[in-house]
């Protein structure tokens, strides 16, 4: 990664104008040209420093359910319960956390019953109970990672 | 007067933006061509979905590990219900704070009710940044926790859209 994918990468998280040739205007801020900043969006995409580029669609406001929820798996059994929730297609994220409460994952479904019908479904196959933490309130979301 | 997308080629469109946008110079008119519809028909169907907040942005998602993100703290406090509103507006709008929830507690297993996302390239770093913002705020008296993430096993977003992430989708 050079200077100029560091600014394309700190200038598209500002998002992109939505215009017919927006990598006019994207290029010129970057003092560059379109294909060649095409050419780089494509690249990090390539290489997975980018896993997606486009409209990011607010899910919720789309229709679904969706929740934060945690697992306290034992030691041994870690591996197995990761792979397990992995193999469903409503589990988004999974993370690994330093606390008891060591598997951190978020479900997306289409709707309330199946995000209930996920949740115990991940009971019965692991049998862990699950800690279900739906957000109550959104206070802010803004992921900016100047690079 | 643009006339606008048929509901079918709003579902196409949609559908067309899962994978997100074309990566070429006239992005609409690929769009456009692929749905069969005019290339200002396509751009004023995203401006509307833009005014009715269905998206902020045409914008990306960053593998925020490849770029040196790897430590990602969940900072969950235990906040009293009559404060939380407030503290969870002014940590949701502190620097490095990048997302602020709140969610219920599930006692006796769980009493924290905030959720703070921080994430830096350094873990010490932002154990450091957390406790200013702590300090800053006259939280530390509060009961609560740094979650830190040691692995990330599976990150896509769901099948609605991209993450959270994340974001989308951060439940």
């Amino acid at each position: 990664m050079d200077d100029l994918d560091r600014r394309l990468i700190n200038r598209l998280q500002l998002g992109l104008p939505l215009v017919r040739e927006p990598w006019q205007q994207i290029a010129q801020e970057l003092h560059s040209r379109p294909c060649e900043v095409l050419d780089r969006l494509h690249d990090l995409l390539e290489d997975g420093v980018l896993t997606r580029f486009g409209p990011m669609f607010d899910i919720e406001r789309l229709g679904g359910a969706f929740t934060l929820a945690a697992l306290a798996v034992p030691e041994a059994r870690f591996d197995a319960v990761a792979e397990q929730l992995n193999a469903l297609p409503q589990v988004a994220h999974n993370y690994r956390r330093d606390h008891r409460w060591n598997m951190w994952f978020v479900l997306a479904c289409a709707t309330e019953a199946e995000l209930a019908a996920t949740l115990s479904r991940i009971e019965a196959l692991t049998g862990l109970a699950v800690l279900n933490l739906p957000k109550e309130q959104t206070y802010h979301v803004g992921l900016y990672f100047p690079v | 007067m643009i006339t606008p997308l048929s509901h079918e080629q709003m579902l196409d469109l949609r559908q067309c933006l899962e994978s997100g946008l074309p990566i070429v110079a006239r992005p609409y008119d690929d769009l456009a061509e692929r749905i069969g519809a005019h290339h200002d028909q396509v751009l004023q169907q995203m401006q509307q979905w833009h005014d009715q907040g269905l998206f902020r942005r045409v914008g990306l998602v960053l593998n925020h590990r490849a770029l040196g993100y790897v430590a990602n703290a969940m900072l969950v406090l235990d906040v009293p219900d009559a404060l939380v509103d407030e503290v969870g507006q002014r940590l949701g709008r502190a620097p490095g704070v990048n997302l602020c929830y709140q969610r219920p507690r599930r006692l006796p297993q769980w009493r924290y009710n905030l959720f703070c996302m921080v994430h830096g390239r350094e873990r010490s770093a932002v154990e450091a940044q957390i406790q200013a913002l702590l300090d800053q705020h006259m939280l530390s008296d509060l009961p609560y926790q740094l979650l830190f993430s040691t692995r990330a096993f599976k990150q896509c977003g769901g099948r609605f859209a991209p993450p959270p992430s994340q974001v989308w989708a951060h439940g």
